[in-house]
This record gives structure tokens, sequence and C-alpha cells, in this order.
């Protein structure tokens, strides 16, 4: 049966596949940003063909999503973020009857770096050019607030929700922080590195030991069965 | 439990719009609660309406009845264990959902799957598809009372579950994915039932178009109701078919280099100028067909050699970042993946399509009658894991 919509037939693309943007369309939006709010980008990195990370200053946040809305990045993939500091408790892959290693505590920062242990970062897609960017920026230390986005891209509303609720992140200007999965008076900010995962605590995960060993393959190193549980 | 200030202060000023409704259109306020437990929410969804007659005012959704914590519990898994998480993410169509994260990995590794293990992956991400939004479009009906649909796309569904779980073995979770390549090769006889089990789903998709889409009740419902605008829908994110009924030509199937074999089939990315509730189900309805298509042209293309390349028993991956997103079933799945060189993810982020969906609701419902609140949800489309993760 024909669509009853009249637009629907005609208004439909043609499905050429559209032409994929290279590493030079990443570097000319890295210019164009630096002619806004030059100042404020600290670092940028691009793996080739693939994807571009930008890091701002904390105060250049809204001015850099801003910037980068009216340079037609105009879709809101996520805003989330980050706690660069080790766990304190292991990651629980290791063998629990080993001897235990003193935990790292040295905050390692990614991609275009860090100075500060909580990082935010958004991701933003220009629907036109099919090329999307990842934005960073540090979270100070002494008071974990950002500027919020949620006037910016409306999306961001719920997204600053769950990031302050999970990181313990403040958003000025947000309309409404209320929490989005956990009750009102819960203590501690979950995704934080240092907020301990009980149920792994009482029962420590076979992880490392967990390998199916494999049929005819150095049967010798492979370990018991019976710790496959 | 006790309420917090911002609670406290959120319930008084509640009260006093009420009031002032009250006064000003001299009609009584009323709050209408919806779910979590309703027929109507597709799960343990809550949704407040502040209703003035028939006319919704304000409406909030409330999730996180199913927070599971899945991005804290993969920062104590390795690298393998963690597609049984993400799996459980959007239980209708679980393969897809494993997809992405799995091509994460590979790009940290800077390995890609064998081109046989590229093609099947690409034929059981398209046949989720296919049991996903056939369970939608069954659904649909009983969102207006039209009960047959629902147990038509049962019983066709079911075509595609046994397919899933013939290769896999699992019909929900199918858990398939390695990094590397695939878990198993197709079984025999695998790919003639696949070609029966798609011209069943694609008569599926004719019966539905026919029975629904054609029937006067369901369009007077669903047309010109709920309509989003494209740039309402960018800027909170809407992904999808629910992007493309507002016009937005984004498929990223179509739009992104990665290793999957879309290229190998011929296929169209349909969008639809409304942007009302009609256009997102007709989209879903051609897409369907559309993944129909696809699945047809590359079961004749499934290349010979290996499922899996050749990677180390332990798996390390490299330390770096990336971010790969997928068209999954419900709109743009994605997982920003950051290692630190050691056996599990230092940190994940799931970017799910349901919770930007769903994160447009109040705006899409205010100032709508009641009974379209309920066909605008069932339209919008959600899985409850999928928003709360």
């Amino acid at each position: 049966m024909a669509p009853l919509s009249d637009a629907t037939t005609d208004e439909t693309q043609d499905d050429a596949p559209a032409a994929l943007p290279g590493d030079g369309v990443r570097e000319g939006i890295i210019d164009n940003l630096r002619s806004h709010i030059g100042d404020q980008i600290v670092d940028t990195k691009i793996t080739p063909n693939d994807d571009l990370w930008i890091r701002v200053t904390t105060d250049g946040w809204l001015a850099a999503g801003q910037a980068l809305k009216e340079a037609g990045f105009t879709y809101f993939c996520f805003l989330s973020a980050i706690d660069w500091m080790p766990s304190p408790y292991g990651t629980g892959e290791n063998d629990p009857d080993a001897e235990q290693k003193e935990p790292d505590t040295a905050i390692v920062p990614g991609y275009t770096g860090g100075d500060t242990r909580l990082q935010v970062f958004a991701r933003v897609t220009d629907l036109n050019r099919h090329v999307g960017v990842t934005l960073k920026a540090d979270v100070p230390d002494d008071r974990a607030v950002m500027e919020s986005w949620s006037h910016l891209f409306a999306g961001a509303n719920w997204h600053e929700r769950e990031c302050h609720e999970m990181f313990g992140i403040g958003f000025d200007n947000h309309p409404d922080l209320r929490n989005m999965y956990l009750p009102g008076d819960f203590e501690g900010y979950p995704l934080r590195k240092d907020f301990p995962l009980l149920a792994r605590m009482v029962k420590p995960w076979p992880g490392i030991v967990d390998v199916e060993p494999m049929p005819a393959q150095d049967e010798e190193e492979a370990p018991p069965a019976e710790e496959t549980s | 439990m006790t309420l917090t200030d911002r609670q406290q202060l959120s319930y008084i000023a509640s009260q006093a719009a009420d009031a002032r409704l009250n006064v000003e259109l001299e009609t009584e306020g009323m709050t209408l609660n919806i779910g979590p437990q309703h027929p109507a929410t597709h799960g343990t969804l809550r949704i407040i309406c502040r209703l003035d007659g028939e006319q919704v005012v304000w409406a909030e959704p409330v999730a996180g009845y199913m927070h599971r914590g899945y991005e804290k519990l993969t920062e104590v898994r390795t690298f393998p264990q963690v597609t049984t998480l993400v799996n459980r993410i959007d239980w209708l169509g679980s393969f897809a959902n494993e997809v992405p994260f799995i091509l994460a990995a590979e790009k940290l590794m800077e390995i890609e799957a064998p081109p046989r293990a590229q093609v099947i992956r690409t034929i059981l991400f398209e046949l989720s598809r296919i049991a996903n939004v056939s369970l939608f479009l069954g659904d649909l009906g009983v969102q207006m009372g039209a009960i047959t649909p629902v147990f038509l796309a049962f019983r066709d569904r079911e075509y595609i579950l046994n397919l899933i779980e013939g290769a896999t073995g699992g019909r929900f979770h199918p858990n398939f994915d390695r990094i590397g390549g695939l878990k198993d090769d197709l079984p025999k006889g695998w790919i003639a039932e696949t070609r029966g089990a798609v011209k069943k789903l694609e008569e599926f998709c004719d019966t539905i178009d026919d029975l629904l889409f054609g029937n006067e009740i369901f369009q007077s419902r669903m047309r010109g109701i709920g309509i989003i605008p494209a740039d309402i829908a960018k800027d909170y994110g809407l992904s999808g078919p629910n992007a493309r009924a507002s016009g937005i030509d984004w498929d990223l199937r179509r739009d992104q280099d990665l290793p999957l074999s879309y290229d190998l089939a011929d296929w169209k990315v349909w969008t639809h100028p409304d942007g009302d509730s009609w256009a997102r189900c007709w989209i879903r309805l051609q897409e369907t067909r559309e993944s129909c298509k696809i699945v047809n042209q590359l079961l004749d293309q499934i290349p010979a050699g290996p499922v899996m390349t050749k990677v180390p028993r332990i798996i390390k991956v490299p330390e770096g970042e990336a971010w790969v997103a997928t068209e999954n079933p419900l709109g743009e799945m994605g997982y920003y993946v950051v290692s630190k060189g050691g056996l599990g993810p230092f940190r994940v982020k799931i970017r799910s399509a349901s919770f930007n969906n769903i994160s447009i609701v109040p705006w899409a419902l205010k100032g709508v009658y009641v009974p379209d609140v309920i066909t605008i949800l069932a339209s919008l489309y959600f899985i409850l894991g999928d928003i709360d993760r």
C-alpha cells in the first residue's frame, strides 16, 4: 500500500554514500574554533581518519559549546565525566589468591591531557559534514562545578543530571539537578573511583582465572577447571 | 525517606502552580500518574502529568526503576566479559548492543574481524533490528486497543528469534560477538532457513501496513500528533527513526566508516518530513523492510574464510580512547571506551538511544490531550533498559 503522505516519496534523499570527512575537515574545525575562542583551547588530538578531541579550559566550556554549535555542530550526542584517579580497590580482575599489589594512585589523564582528577567530556556532531567532536574540560578540584550546557543543547539537561548524580559535579544555571536513579538522600557518587562496588568486595570475582582453557592448547598453563564456575 | 530541601521546594512550587492554574482558568488542575506499572509504558517508566481538563500542561518522566549500574560494573570486568552486560541494555535487539563495544575494543587494538565475520555480524545485527522493530509494530496496535497485531508480531518475531538462537545459542542474549570475530561459524542450513524467515517477515510488514497503517482510527490517532521539528530533535539528540521521521537524513549505517558490510547491499535510508507520530511509526515499518532487503542480499555474499582473527588468549587492550556508535534499532548507540592498557576498561560511557529519545518527553507532551500521551510515547519507542542502563 502506498504511503499516504504526499511528500513522503519525494522528500527521501538519494542513498548515494556521502563522502566521509578527512583529516583536513577536522583540522579546519580546530582552526575555526581557534579563531573564536583561541585562548581557551588547551590541546587537540586527531586520530588519523577517525576522530577528533579538543580540550578547553574550565572557563571556556560553555563558550566552546556555543562556538561549535554555531559552526554547525547542532546535534547533541552525550555529555559525561570521567574520574582519572585509579580505583583504590583495584579492578577486581586480579587473582584473589595472588599477592595483592600496592594499588596505583598516580592520576594519568588520557587523550589531550588533564590537570585535575575529574574531567567532563561531551560529544557533538555535525550532521551535514558527518563529523563529530569530543570536547573535554577539567573540573576544578576545589569546587567541582561547571557551566551548564542545558540552555545551549536541551538534551544536555538529563545528561548533566546523571553526571551530577554519578560524579558529584555541579552545573551552574541548570534548571533542575534532581537525582535520576538514586533516592534523594543517597550519599556518595557511584561512578567516582573511590566509591566501592560492595558486591564485588564481599565476594571477589574470579576475574583473570575465569578464562576457559582452550582445548589442546598449553594445558599446563591453563587455570584449573574448578576455578571457572 | 526524608525529602531534601530541593524536593520540598519543588513540591511547594508545584502546589503553587496548581493554585494559580485554578484561579486563572477556573478549572481544577489534576495530577495524573501513569505507571510505573502500566501497559502503556513498556516497562517501569513512570510519567507524571499535570492536567488542565483534558490537556497536559506539564509532564515529567521518572526513570531509574531499572538502573543496574553497567558503567560501574564494566570497570571491574575484563573486555570479553563486558558483552554479557551490554546484551541486557536493549534486550529486544541484544546482538546490536554488542557490536559497537566490540568494534571500539577492536579499534583500540587496531585489529579487524575477517570479512566473513563482518558479513555475519551485519546479518545478525539486522536480524536483531527486525526482531526488535517487529515487536514495536505489533505493540503499536495495543496502545490503541487493537489486539490482533501483537499476536501477529509475537508469532512472526519467533521466526527471527529461532534464527538468532540457531546461530548464537541465545534467544535474547546471544553474547556471540568476540573481539576479533565471532564465537562460531553459522550452523548448517541456517542460510536457507533465514531466507524463509525473512520472507515471512516481509509478509508480516505488508499485513501490518494494511491492518494498522491503513486503518482509519490509527491514522486519525497518529497523523499530526506529537510533531517534533528537526531543530528540536537535534537539540535533544534524538537519533535513529525518531530523527529521520523529523526529516533528518542521518543514518550511522551509511554515514560513517565502520568494518560492517552495509556497503555490499543496495538499500535506502528513509526520511519523512512530517515529524509526527505517524511518521515515526511509518519510518520503522519501512526500515524493517529495508533490513529484510539487506539480509537477503548479504546472505548471497558471505565470503569463505575464518570467522575469528588471531587474538591473544588473554586480551589486553592498549592504552587509548575510542568512540564507536552504530545505528541500533532504537537509534544511535555508542560506547566511549577508555583503556589504560589493562585487562578491563578504565571507563565506559554508554550512550544509549532511548535516554536521549525520552528526554524530549517533557517538551513533546506539553499541551497534548491525554489519549495522545499514549500514542506519542508509543511512537517514540523506548526500552527501559536502554534508558536506565
